[in-house]
């Protein structure tokens, strides 16, 4: 039986994500090691603190930004989360100053919008409508 | 008038993208895509949509502005003004 228990987003600088991630975002530092010359570092949401974990995994690898470009260049969120209120997470984020490149949209069965986590990749959030 | 504009307005998804961009300006590529996909059950690929893009973009009635690393797609109706120019509503 394999689990998932960890899942990552390429970030060009991770004591600039730890802070976004953290303070912006709302989640919750989990585990920081050296790694080489990096961190394993990881996050998880304040509401499942034993869940999935976050790594926020450096983009230095040659092919990592050239990756996250073609995505952003599309607009393509990679990595996406679930928020109970997209509204409300859209509101609050905006007011924390964090850029949405797509507002709220209903697409049926979810709602999502999709914002800058000024790392290089665009995240989407996403609620289930009931 | 120009043939590109009849091109463009003959596909029912690009006339779908149209409406969609009506009910919203300013989208991503993936944004288009997934409304095509959840509220229209259209299933075409990006490079499918993207090709769509350009034929529209051909015809003057989508533009596309870039804002720093993002790439957003407008709107334009005003090619259609030349339909009603050429056969006036009454």
């Amino acid at each position: 039986m394999l689990t998932i228990n960890v899942t990552s987003v390429f970030v060009d600088d991770q004591a600039k994500a730890l802070a976004f991630y953290t303070d912006v975002l709302g989640f919750v530092k989990k585990t920081d090691v050296p790694a080489g010359g990096a961190r394993w570092l990881t996050v998880v949401s304040p509401a499942a603190p034993d869940g999935v974990e976050l790594l926020l995994e450096p983009d230095g690898h040659p092919a990592a930004k050239p990756f996250k470009e073609a995505l952003v260049s599309d607009g393509i969120p990679f990595t996406s989360f679930a928020v109970e209120d997209v509204q409300a997470e859209y509101e609050r984020l905006t007011a924390a100053g964090v850029r949405f490149v797509q507002e709220p949209t209903d697409l049926g069965p979810v709602v999502t919008a999709v914002f800058d986590d000024t790392c290089g990749n665009l995240i989407q959030i996403a609620s289930e409508k009931g | 008038m120009s043939d590109p504009l009849f091109k463009a307005l003959a596909d029912p998804t690009r006339r779908v993208i149209l409406d969609e961009l009506t009910q919203k300006d300013g989208q991503t590529l993936f944004e288009i895509c997934g409304r095509l996909t959840m509220k229209h059950g259209l299933g075409s690929s990006r490079q499918a949509i993207s090709q769509h893009l350009a034929v529209l973009e051909e015809a003057g009635l989508v533009t596309t502005r870039r804002e720093g690393r993002y790439k957003f797609h407008h709107l334009d109706t005003t090619p259609l003004r030349s339909i009603v120019e050429r056969w006036p509503i009454q």
